[in-house]
């Protein structure tokens, strides 16, 4: 495959691929997802097809990004022009433009993580996997280290968001042991690593304990 | 209509107006960078900031607010001068203090908003943001780091182009306008955003660092680069045109300049015709004028008159062409033909060869069929008419021809003019369309009239005309599509065959011992016949130099004051902005002075007799810059058998809309263009 | 104190089924069919009735808010459920749409129906994606039982539900950056007027809600207005989730009645402020756009709309974030400003170029390398932002700031006296 190489925004060099086209699987996503929106309003489904392209990228390159051809991709699928496909990918924040790793570590540092110690974790990933700055990738690949903004679970902060997954109540131990897990092929199921009951405050809910249901009949 | 009052001023502005609109009616003009008349509303800048009484107690975007009855508006009160303060002081904090060498220096909005609005210093003490510049082709240079983010080139190129290659990618303050990929802008309108950017971010590239706008001397001219006969100002500094300019006219060209006739004009000072040339003993050398009238006339002069012709080319004005025709006349000759490219046109009745719908009118119909035209090539300002009302309406088009990309989406009739039967015969869906419409147009370019069945083609497409209600009394839809800005004005003037007189065909082939060919390049010079005497008069060293006898430089349209007839019929006269290089001589006066020395005295000394001659063979002269609206009188068609069609595809006389005369052939510029275009690693995808 | 009987998200927490058989039990879906034959008026009216006002930050009033839609439209009517939940604070949405999914849906079928709709989209968050799993397999079931779709529970009504993940960007949380980028293009505000209730989503009459707005509604209907208007305080009626985080003993969220006092509700479902009440230095009452306001405000303020406007500050989406005296409150809102800048869509001048400019002179406060002047400066720079810009983004981006002059500007003047007293012989890089 020809490549045409980009650099980044640190001056990194990567490379863009000289093709995209959607495999079976992106192809019958694609269909789904357009019929969700009124005809002739296709241009809705971009958000979601540039995910696809981002998945495909994950299933065949083992880095989930967007490269200038798989919106190019985008744009003919949906009759859009191409540089309407590129404002929204570059606007938005959750598609990667350049490769990440493996796994995206997405820090939130907004306040009500940084007041619960969001600090401690940025410096907990950055001992473990070996990053430096924001938006760099570990020498392995492995990790891509990125700061995000509110993730909307502040009342579990601080939060890692690896991937999809949020991985709340952390602390530097948690995620130490949380990446050891991911490097041995391991996905901890995702939420409180405290062990709280989703939002409710830690030893279980003061509220909502008087309620019984009776079962569907 | 609701009555408002802005800053005291009572006004009545029509409903759906908005503050900003209303303002003007009351002559009040409210800054803005954003908000452009024929774009759409942005309201991004902030600038046109006002205070509405009785609204929220905050300022309000008057480019988009609509006006109430009874609203009582202030542009001018504490609040808003305290708003638009602010809005300058964020637009300049990230502004580069480069004003000393940008090109948008002495035209600057953000300068001029400035000096009302601005502070005397800074009170910004962070980094200014470093933004990248574009690479966008060989005519829009960028310097992003001034780029204020209004948009108006990105909705020019998406909503007036139709060619949208720019964008505003990234957020918030990492937003930058561009293409992304890097290309060449790909529409032939390009250079409008130059125009359009109310700051130093876009200017034009080969006028980088050239002047300032206040050495220049402007001219008011028309473009005589295509039919359309855009208005234009030409910016001259000493003897050299630097810059040329759109002006706003709203029948022609609204505000905007195709490419070719913004740019070309490097072409202007090279190749040029600077002194007269004669041939001898096969090989062309430098002469006086003397010499090179003293050939002429004695050839001249031992030839009868029907051996004598003269083919005038697409960039003259009515005046050179009415003085040579009048010459040549004298000797008898009734050997004028101005159709280099054969095009079948009758021109028994004016509407036969007009745009009669009017370039305005395009506005007006509700469906239009293209035939063998290639309008977004051949007069892209008249293609973005045609995208305006699709815009506005979703106008149908079709099109009989090649399958381009015009900017809006056509029905694809196929390329055979025998499509113009199964409209005819209703076998065509798109006849329907035709048929239901109330103001339909038909638009016919000289890519099928310049064929042997070029006439066929004009009668079948008047019988459609005429068949589906184009032709009423109210409502004239059919449109003759012209590429030369010389045509009509020839056509009108009877630059033709007299009644015993020869074609082009024959003209070229041998028919005639002399032939003068005026300006006249396009076509194969090389295959006149070696026995035919050929004088080219021109300003460029193109084709027909390169065949000629005898060369008389000429000057080139922004050299002269001479009278252009678009392709609507609309008369319009262009003036001098310099003077011609060299020995070069405004060509009616080259005229007139060889008439003396060939004994055959022009009765004209002045321009001023010389258009009283041309008003006096069509009064039509006479009628400078104003086009009555006229719908069609008698349906009654032009020549030809319209059963008579054939399979041939019909071909865009313009395969390259960078280089079409001598002008643009010379111009760098837009070599660079076709380069641009051709090159793999800067061609559009 | 809301009595259990008397809260509306019962499955808050996630200890039951979210799902159908789960949310049967809880009492959603009980005879739908029943709230839409009261008829299109008749739900607006006990909406207003109700007083409920909007849940998503503005607190404008529902009922009003779905009468704006026409009565009669050629063209389709959309129903938009707000679901990008992103205001810093806040994480109440999430909760009810990973774990009461079905409240959001019934409450998307009642209000449509009530605006005329013919379909709702509900727009979420991208982060969200292991919710929006759930809330797209309750969609999934609904349309399998028959409750929403063609005839929706057997009204007769048609009714669809879209869900449509965005990608990142919390100015979408705006309604009409929202219709934008639901439209497929950049999340840009638009001017307003037009109102989306007038041209929305795809040019159509559109009214856009928060989700718990939404999911209230049913709850609301059934038990009706004048229950909802007995919990609360006259124009602060009903109850609302409160989400508690920063230096609190035990964050969390809990649905409390409005008007509650502001300690109250830290003390007794937060576990209190860490190291006690004393300790508090000040709280962000409403996510992060509104005013902080200092300890001696919240010993008395109560959690309400007016009540908190009353002190400068406002309820917006009642996410409480708590901020005891260990904090280097500059640098908590220099990170507020940092959000902000990141989160500016950069559409118009004020906060394109404003958001940024904040930024870096809190960033430079933080360390104290500034003049006491600027201090001036950057209260007047909020200034030229605030009202300003084409949505609330920049008014947003300039309450933080202004709410920590105003209350703790010999803080800034302490911190720019000790830089200088450091001495300037250590020059520094401005940060970034």
């Amino acid at each position: 495959m020809d490549v045409v190489t980009n650099v980044g925004e640190r001056g990194e060099p990567f490379e863009q691929p000289a093709s995209f086209a959607f495999d079976a699987e992106s192809e019958a996503e694609l269909a789904k997802i357009i019929a969700k929106y009124p005809v002739g309003r296709q241009a809705s489904a971009v958000i979601p097809a540039l995910y696809v392209v981002q998945r495909q990228m994950k299933r065949q390159t083992g880095s989930a990004w967007v490269p200038v051809k798989g919106m190019d991709a985008v744009a003919a699928k949906l009759g859009m022009a191409p540089i309407r496909v590129y404002e929204v990918c570059t606007f938005y924040f959750m598609f990667n433009t350049k490769p990440v790793g493996k796994y995206h570590l997405q820090v939130c540092t907004t306040t009500p993580c940084w007041l619960r110690g969001s600090d401690e974790v940025t410096e907990a990933c950055r001992k473990e996997t070996g990053i430096q700055g924001w938006g760099e990738t570990s020498a392995d690949g492995m990790f891509t280290m990125t700061e995000v903004e509110c993730l909307g679970a502040c009342v579990n902060a601080p939060i890692l968001q690896v991937d999809d997954d949020f991985y709340e109540d952390m602390d530097a131990q948690k995620v130490q042991d949380l990446l050891a897990a991911l490097r041995r092929g391991e996905r901890p199921k995702p939420g409180s690593m405290a062990g709280r009951q989703a939002s409710a405050p830690a030893g279980g809910p003061t509220t909502l304990t008087t309620l019984r249901f009776a079962p569907e009949k | 209509m609701p009555k408002v009052t802005i800053d005291g001023i009572e006004v009545d502005a029509p409903a759906g107006s908005t503050i900003l609109q209303a303002a003007e009616l009351a002559g009040i003009e409210i800054p803005r960078f954003c908000y452009h008349e024929r774009l759409s509303i942005a309201g991004n800048c902030r600038m046109c900031l006002v205070e509405v009484e009785k609204a929220p107690p905050k300022p309000i975007a008057s480019c988009g607010y609509p006006i109430a009855e009874g609203m009582v508006v202030h542009t001018n009160s504490k609040m808003v001068r305290n708003a638009r303060r602010g809005v300058m002081e964020f637009l300049l904090i990230n502004h580069p203090l480069d004003c000393p060498i940008c090109d948008q220096g002495g035209e600057c909005d953000l300068q001029d908003q400035a000096l009302g609005y601005g502070m005397d210093h800074s009170r910004y003490a962070e980094n200014k943001r470093a933004v990248p510049d574009k690479n966008l082709g060989p005519l829009v240079k960028t310097v992003m780091n001034r780029c204020i983010h209004c948009t108006r080139c990105i909705r020019f190129i998406t909503e007036v182009a139709g060619v949208p290659d720019l964008g505003a990618t990234n957020r918030g303050e990492h937003m930058e306008v561009g293409t992304y990929v890097e290309k060449a802008l790909g529409s032939e309108l390009s250079g409008n955003i130059i125009d359009l950017c109310p700051v130093g971010a876009l200017t034009s590239k080969p006028y980088a660092f050239v002047a300032r706008p206040w050495e220049l001397s402007k001219t008011d001219s028309i473009d005589a680069l295509d039919a359309v006969g855009a208005n234009i100002r030409i910016d001259a500094r000493g003897n050299e045109v630097l810059r040329i300019l759109p002006r706003i006219n709203d029948d022609v060209n609204e505000e905007w300049l195709g490419d070719k006739s913004r740019f070309s004009l490097d072409g202007l000072k090279r190749r040029r015709l600077d002194r007269p040339w004669v041939r001898q003993n096969g090989k062309l050398r430098e002469a006086s004028w003397a010499e090179a009238f003293d050939a002429i006339a004695a050839k001249l002069k031992s030839l009868p008159g029907d051996r004598i012709g003269a083919v005038a080319g697409d960039l003259c004005d009515a005046e050179s062409m009415m003085a040579l025709k009048d010459l040549l006349a004298s000797f008898g000759s009734q050997n004028f033909d101005c159709r280099q490219d054969g095009a079948k046109i009758d021109t028994s009745r004016r509407d036969f060869y007009l745009f009669n719908t009017t370039i305005a009118g395009i506005e007006e119909a509700d469906a239009i069929l293209i035939v063998g035209s290639n309008p977004r090539r051949e007069a892209p300002v008249l293609n973005a008419r045609i995208r305006k009302v699709w815009s506005a309406n979703a106008t149908p088009v079709a099109v009989i021809g090649a399958d381009t990309n015009l900017t809006y989406p056509v029905t694809d009739l196929g390329p055979a003019p025998t499509a113009l039967s199964s409209l005819f015969d209703g076998s065509h869906a798109f006849a329907r369309i035709l048929e239901d419409a109330k103001r339909p147009m038909i638009i016919i370019g000289q890519g099928a009239l310049a064929r042997p069945d070029g006439t066929s083609i004009l009668a079948a497409a008047w019988r459609l005309a005429a068949k589906f209600g184009a032709l009423t009394p109210d409502w004239h839809g059919f449109n003759v599509l012209h590429t030369a800005a010389a045509r009509v004005g020839a056509l009108d003037l009877g630059f033709l065959p007299g009644p015993e007189g020869k074609a082009f065909e024959s003209l070229v082939g041998g028919g005639v011992d002399f032939l003068w060919l005026l300006g006249a390049d396009e076509f194969d010079t090389m295959a006149i016949p070696a026995n035919t005497f050929v004088v080219y008069q021109g300003h460029h060293g193109d084709a027909g130099a390169h065949r000629a006898d005898v060369i008389l430089p000429g000057a080139a349209y922004t050299e002269k004051s001479g009278t252009y007839v678009n392709t609507e019929g609309r008369v319009q006269r262009g003036f001098s902005a310099l003077y011609p290089p060299g020995d070069a001589r405004e060509d009616w006066r080259i005229l007139r002075a060889f008439s003396d020395v060939a004994g055959k005295r022009l009765p004209y000394d002045t321009i001023e007799a010389l258009r009283a001659r041309l008003e006096k063979v069509n009064p039509i002269f006479a009628t400078l810059s104003h086009l009555p609206r006229f719908g069609c009188s008698d349906q009654s068609g032009p020549v030809g058998d319209p059963n008579v069609l054939s399979y041939k595809p019909l071909v865009s006389p313009m395969q390259s809309y960078y280089q079409t005369d001598p002008i643009s052939r010379a111009s760098p510029t837009m070599a660079a263009c076709v380069a641009a275009h051709t090159q793999p690693a800067l061609a559009a995808e | 104190m809301l009595a259990d009987k008397d809260r509306i998200f019962t499955n808050l927490y996630g200890l039951h089924d979210p799902f159908l058989s789960g949310a049967r039990a809880r009492g959603d879906w009980d005879n739908t069919k029943a709230l839409l034959e009261r008829g299109r008026d008749a739900i607006i009216q006990e909406m207003k009735d109700s007083g409920l006002r909007g849940r998503g930050g503005a607190g404008f009033p529902t009922g009003l808010k779905w009468s704006f839609m026409p009565k009669q439209s050629d063209r389709p009517c959309y129903l938009v459920v707000n679901a990008d939940e992103s205001e810093p604070g806040t994480c109440k949405d999430r909760d009810i749409i990973r774990h009461d999914p079905h409240k959001l849906i019934e409450g998307c079928l009642v209000a449509g129906f009530a605006m005329g709709a013919c379909a709702a989209f509900i727009y979420i968050r991208g982060e969200f994606y292991n919710e929006s799993r759930v809330l797209q397999a309750a969609i999934d079931e609904a349309y399998e039982a028959g409750l929403i779709g063609r005839n929706a529970c057997g009204s007769g009504y048609d009714f669809d539900v879209v869900l449509h993940r965005g990608a990142g960007a919390y100015i979408c949380g705006e309604e009409t950056a929202l219709i934008e980028s639901l439209e497929g293009k950049k999340g840009m505000p638009r001017m307003k007027p037009p109102f989306p209730a007038g041209v929305g989503l795809y040019g159509c009459p559109s009214t856009v809600n928060n989700v718990e707005s939404i999911a209230v509604s049913p709850t609301i209907l059934r038990r009706g207005a004048a229950w909802f208007t007995s919990l609360g305080r006259q124009n602060n009626t009903g109850q609302k989730v409160f989400c508690i985080s920063g230096h609190v003993n035990k964050p969390c969220n809990v649905e409390e009645e409005l008007g509650i006092p502001l300690k109250e509700l830290i003390e007794k479902y937060a576990g209190g402020v860490r190291g006690g009440w004393d300790n508090l230095l000040a709280v962000i009452p409403g996510g992060s756009s509104v005013p902080l306001i200092p300890k001696s405000v919240c010993d008395e303020v109560l959690m309400d709309f007016d009540s908190l406007r009353a002190v400068r500050s406002g309820l917006g989406t009642a996410a409480v974030i708590v901020m005891d005296k260990s904090t280097d409150l500059i640098k908590a809102i220099a990170r507020l400003s940092k959000f902000y800048m990141h989160e500016s869509c950069g559409q118009c001048t004020p906060c394109r170029e404003g958001t940024g400019w904040m930024w870096r002179v809190m960033t430079r406060m933080v360390e104290g390398r500034a003049e006491p002047s600027e201090i001036d400066t950057l209260e007047q720079v909020t200034r030229q932002v605030e009202g300003h810009t084409i949505c609330a983004l920049g008014d947003a981006a300039a309450w933080p700031i202004q709410g920590l002059i105003r209350h703790f500007r010999p803080v800034m003047e302490e911190r720019i006296a000790a830089y200088k007293a450091r001495g300037t012989a250590q020059p520094r890089l401005a940060a970034e």
